[in-house]
């Protein structure tokens, strides 16, 4: 890999980066409003509001960045990058097309669940260095979310792998067949489960509670910063949704795959990302003690039950 | 999930679809702007001035809660209009001015204006960008008058108004004629010959009869209690002449503890005497003042 091509590949990565999340909110804004009975932005951009969370950037730059006095400075200033930068490495490893990915390592699957797993660190830093209460038990509230869900999702990527014989994204793509839908099923709730829980949203946004600890660990960020938080948010929600579209929805599998594979894939992760945002709308956050039980009385068993059934299977098959 | 998981999975896909079926209907957002809404009759906007009905009574502007209007007014004489006759004087409004930074739309000097000067007007959009400019004076109050809606017609199953039902009650059937005597005298007239009777109580002697020296015993039974303070307790504190009227005015302060409330209360039915009566009683201080020239005080 040449310099020049690696340039490349890191500008469209962050491109991407912008781009996605982006959508993701606009579609968020527009969905929630009309599930609400309400119209969303309307007027950013003329066209039913399309620029609403460009203005809401140039709103958040032009903020006065407040740090708390008490504030650990240092910390509490590089905290929404530590945010922000898993969530972008993890976008490189994922493909969203016959070979059009980021960075192509031969365990990908392992590298992206590796990066998204230190995106807490930044809540976790932030909620220390706020020197505020809330952001404290928000912060702390994300990381025991994230022990309590990281484990069965571990387990359901891991049945994956095992179905497709390896740990390459690109590769489990393109051993998928559609018959996969069902055998994976089970895996597939848990890692949808896990995955909202491991971005803090609905019904799964303890961390951030806003009628419960303000903001957790956001609870003192201003202006930019806040907007990096934001940004990791979306962006955790556009690669969760890739992801699980590239494990269990066949990726750019689908009619004219040769040509429209990248279409497909942005698709059927834009629908996923449409569901997650329908249950936000729908749903009430569940209490602290409820995550926990959901995740040790329910998931860990049914991701365990997948692994077995897809080993089952392996071996009888090949 | 205390119902088991298929009601747990029952009651979200119940939220889903509620949600959903939300998002197939057409928001009913009237998108303000640029679609002016639907305001209801009556809806309070702005207050409109009619000038030429205002008569600078400041009666809005004293039952204002806030004290957001202003009005400044002078008299003007009107020459009499025929040889002999008598100069008439009328108000002449100089200011009137709302302060919409204060006013809380209460519309109480709508209600209170008796000459219909003021009227709601449906007009909203009052925004400035200066505190300043919130107070409109007469000409910009006039302006609003030109958007006072007319008025809503009667709902029809409205009952009358007030006069109009006053005016179709039957009449009073006639009384008896016996009564009618009395009745044209009023009932409460002729016990006032009692009044008198009332003034010989042994305990109150008419003040004219009340020998100065006669109470004066009285006076020691009560040493700790300045006979001077108590009716002024009683009353407002007015300065009091201080001559040597004293000791006549001290058993006038201590009798009429005890009838003070009935006689109070019966001083209106009884004109001839509730002068004397009333002034004496209710406002002991006042009164002493005749009484001290031309009463006991006068004998003394």
């Amino acid at each position: 890999m040449s310099v020049l091509e690696a340039v490349i590949r890191s500008v469209a990565v962050v491109a991407a980066f912008l781009v996605l999340p982006l959508l993701v909110g606009q579609t968020e804004h527009k969905f929630m409003a009309h599930m609400q009975g309400r119209l969303g932005p309307m007027y950013a951009g003329g066209w039913h509001g399309w620029a609403q969370l460009i203005a809401d950037a140039a709103k958040f730059v032009q903020k006065e960045d407040v740090i708390p006095a008490a504030a650990d400075r240092g910390v509490f200033r590089i905290a929404p990058a530590v945010a922000l930068i898993p969530y972008m490495a993890g976008l490189a490893f994922i493909p969203i097309g016959d070979g059009i990915v980021g960075a192509d390592v031969p365990a990908s699957a392992f590298a992206v669940l590796a990066a998204l797993g230190v995106g807490i660190l930044g809540h976790l830093m932030g909620g220390w260095a706020s020197a505020n209460k809330y952001s404290m038990i928000g912060a702390m509230r994300g990381a025991a979310q994230l022990v309590a869900y990281e484990l069965p999702m571990v387990l359901a990527v891991a049945s994956v792998a095992l179905a497709a014989g390896t740990l390459s994204l690109s590769g489990i793509v393109e051993q998928w067949q559609p018959w996969w839908l069902l055998w994976q099923l089970p895996g597939a709730i848990v890692f949808f489960i896990a995955a909202l829980a491991e971005i803090n949203r609905t019904p799964f946004d303890m961390p951030i509670a806003d009628s419960e600890i303000v903001f957790g660990a956001f609870t003192e960020y201003t202006g930019l910063r806040f907007a990096f938080f934001l940004l990791a948010e979306y962006a955790g929600i556009v690669v969760m949704a890739l992801l699980f579209t590239v494990l269990y929805l066949g990726g750019w599998a689908g009619p004219l795959a040769a040509s429209l594979g990248v279409v497909w894939t942005l698709l059927k992760a834009w629908i996923i990302a449409a569901i997650i945002v329908w249950m936000r709308v729908s749903w009430p956050r569940l209490r602290e003690d409820q995550l926990h039980r959901l995740a040790w009385v329910w998931l860990i068993p049914i991701a365990l039950f997948q692994l077995a059934l897809t080993a089952v299977v392996v071996v009888m098959t090949r | 999930m205390s119902q088991g998981p298929f009601a747990f999975v029952a009651g979200l896909a119940g939220g889903l679809r509620t949600t959903a079926r939300t998002m197939r209907r057409t928001a009913i957002t009237q998108e303000y702007p640029d679609v002016l809404p639907d305001l209801p009759p009556r809806s309070r906007g702005v207050i409109a001035l009619v000038e030429e009905n205002c008569t600078s009574c400041m009666l809005c502007a004293r039952e204002c809660p806030d004290w957001c209007i202003y009005i400044d007014s002078h008299k003007e004489t009107i020459p009499a209009t025929t040889p002999g006759g008598r100069d008439r004087q009328r108000n002449v409004l100089d200011r009137f001015a709302i302060d919409f930074a204060l006013c809380m739309y209460c519309g109480i000097c709508i209600e209170a204006c008796p000459f219909d000067a003021l009227h709601w007007s449906p007009v909203f959009e009052l925004a400035e960008t200066d505190i300043r400019d919130l107070l409109h004076e007469r000409d910009r109050l006039a302006k609003w008058a030109q958007t006072i809606p007319p008025p809503q017609p009667l709902d029809p199953a409205a009952p009358d108004p007030a006069e109009l039902a006053a005016s179709r009650k039957p009449a009073r059937p006639a009384r008896p004629a016996a009564d009618g005597a009395a009745a044209a005298e009023r009932p409460a007239r002729p016990e006032r010959p009692e009044r008198p009777a009332r003034a010989e109580r042994p305990d109150r002697p008419p003040r004219a009869e009340r020998p100065a020296g006669a109470e004066r015993p009285e006076r020691p039974e009560r040493p700790a209690r300045p006979p001077r303070v108590e009716p002024a307790e009683r009353s407002m504190p007015l300065p009091r002449p201080q001559t040597d009227d004293h000791g006549a005015e001290a058993p006038r302060a201590a009798a009429p503890e005890a009838p003070a409330a009935p006689e109070a209360a019966a001083a209106p039915e009884a004109p001839a005497t509730a002068g004397e009566d009333a002034t004496t009683q209710v406002l002991p201080t006042v009164a002493s003042d005749p009484v001290a020239t031309d009463g006991p005080g006068a004998q003394a």
